[in-house]
């Protein structure tokens, strides 16, 4: 794939949620003109149009319209993490990845987070790579799993199969390090 | 080769064998059945029997592809089709799951914070029943099996153990699988609620489903089964 159509892909059908906030948002820019830029690199240029679908996609990551104005460094972790994820989904991509997204944040802002992640995929029907170290995550999020360890597969299935009978001794370690609540 | 089943059969497990090797644990090694073939036809209920320990669960995790099989098949009628489970791709077996073959859990796991009417309308909202309709089966589910409306809005969380173990039975029970798989679904209801529980299932059998059980309670094994298979034995009883 040429570098020129890679850089396509990347702001048409292609989304990149990073683990952290800083790396995938424009921090001296605005909540909304961070959704709306996204937009124009893909060539829209109705001004209109871009505030109402900033405004839409602000709302259905349930973000507080009375910030649309303000810049993402005043914001909580968890709501730069929506502010990402309306960025990336306002092109529709067709594949999204995520690096950690729910991880450093609160545990109630986690769960919220992943809910939404859950029915936004669902809804729009995008294929999805998330990384994470939470096996939490991965039995809410996902449909496979891939373990990874020292840069290899070890092991590949349907989620629940994988976590209730993992077969290699490194997901059996790590299943089996789950703190019970 | 396309795997063949009789016209009634559903479901048939073929020459299967599961072990466990605990890595973690000087790599003991778990035999639990192996060689083991059985098959349920439309309508039938297939108990399954043998002390604690004989591998009833592992068996039926094995049907629903929960739990990975060393050896054998499980072919199960998908629609038109014959799906092996255990050579499937993750894809399929999930469309499996979500059309043809459902399975109660000995105990509820949903996601969290989710009300509970919300996961019972889930499954039929997700094959693209009305979500007007799908909130009115699953109201009427829920309250044939007493959970009092004033629960609906609610996550079960923090309900009794037999609440919920109801909401779980009415997660599964609110579509019509053409097959049922339920491990232990009465343990932990009162009588009443046991009886609605037998009702549904002689209910789904009436309709041309095919179960496999696992029931500690004698009665509920009269009232539903048809035919037993001792796994303590591993082959058919009468
Ligand atoms: N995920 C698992 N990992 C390791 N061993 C297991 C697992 N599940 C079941 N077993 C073992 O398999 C055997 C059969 O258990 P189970 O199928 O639960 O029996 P039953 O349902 O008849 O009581 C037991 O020795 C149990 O410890
Ligand atoms: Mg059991």
């Amino acid at each position: 794939m040429s570098e020129a159509r890679r850089r396509l892909l990347m702001r048409t059908d292609w989304g990149i949620v990073y683990q952290n906030a800083r790396d995938g948002l424009r921090m001296k820019v605005s909540a909304g003109a961070n959704v709306g830029e996204r937009l124009m690199a893909i060539g829209d240029r109705h001004y209109g149009h871009i505030r109402a679908e900033a405004v839409d996609w602000l709302e259905r990551v349930e973000m507080d319209l009375g910030r649309i104005d303000d810049l993402p460094a005043t914001f909580s972790g968890g709501m730069q993490q929506r502010l990402q994820i309306a960025r990336n989904l306002v092109t529709k991509p067709r594949l999204v990845f995520m690096d950690e997204p729910t991880s450093g944040l609160d545990v109630s802002v986690q769960a919220r987070l992943l809910d939404l992640i859950r029915g936004l995929v669902g809804s729009l029907g995008i294929a999805c790579v998330v990384v994470t170290h939470d096996l939490g995550v991965v039995r809410l999020l996902s449909h496979r799993l891939m373990v990874m360890k020292g840069g290899d597969v070890v092991e590949h299935g349907l989620t629940d199969q994988v976590l209730d009978d993992p077969q290699h001794p490194y997901t059996q370690l790590l299943v089996s390090s789950i703190l019970p609540v | 080769m396309t795997p063949i089943l009789d016209a009634d059969v559903m479901l048939r497990a073929e020459r299967l064998a599961k072990s466990f090797v605990l890595h973690n644990q000087g790599g003991v090694r778990i035999d639990v059945f192996a060689d083991l073939t059985l098959e349920v036809r439309r309508g039938e209920c297939l108990i399954l029997s043998g002390p604690s320990g004989a591998g009833k669960s592992s068996l039926l995790r094995s049907l629903y592809a929960n739990y990975k099989p060393q050896a054998g098949a499980v072919l199960v009628r998908h629609g038109d089709e014959i799906v092996d489970l255990c050579a499937a791709e993750p894809y399929r077996i999930l469309e499996v799951r979500r059309q043809t073959l459902g399975y109660v859990s000995q105990f509820l796991r949903v996601i969290p914070r989710v009300p509970t009417l919300d996961l019972v309308t889930a499954p039929l909202t997700d094959r693209g029943v009305d979500p007007d309709e799908a909130r009115e089966r699953a109201g009427s589910l829920l309250a044939r099996l007493r959970i009092p409306p004033a629960l609906w809005g609610l996550p079960p969380a923090t309900f009794s153990g037999g609440e919920q173990q109801r909401v779980n039975i009415a997660m599964t029970f609110v579509q019509d699988y053409p097959i049922l798989l339920l491990d232990e679904p009465t343990a932990s209801l009162d009588v009443e609620n046991r009886r609605t529980v037998t009702d549904l299932i002689a209910e789904a059998c009436g309709r041309g489903a095919a179960v496999v059980g696992i029931f500690h309670d004698a009665e509920v094994r009269a009232a539903v089964g048809t035919r037993s298979y001792d796994l303590a034995a591993g082959r058919e009883a009468a």
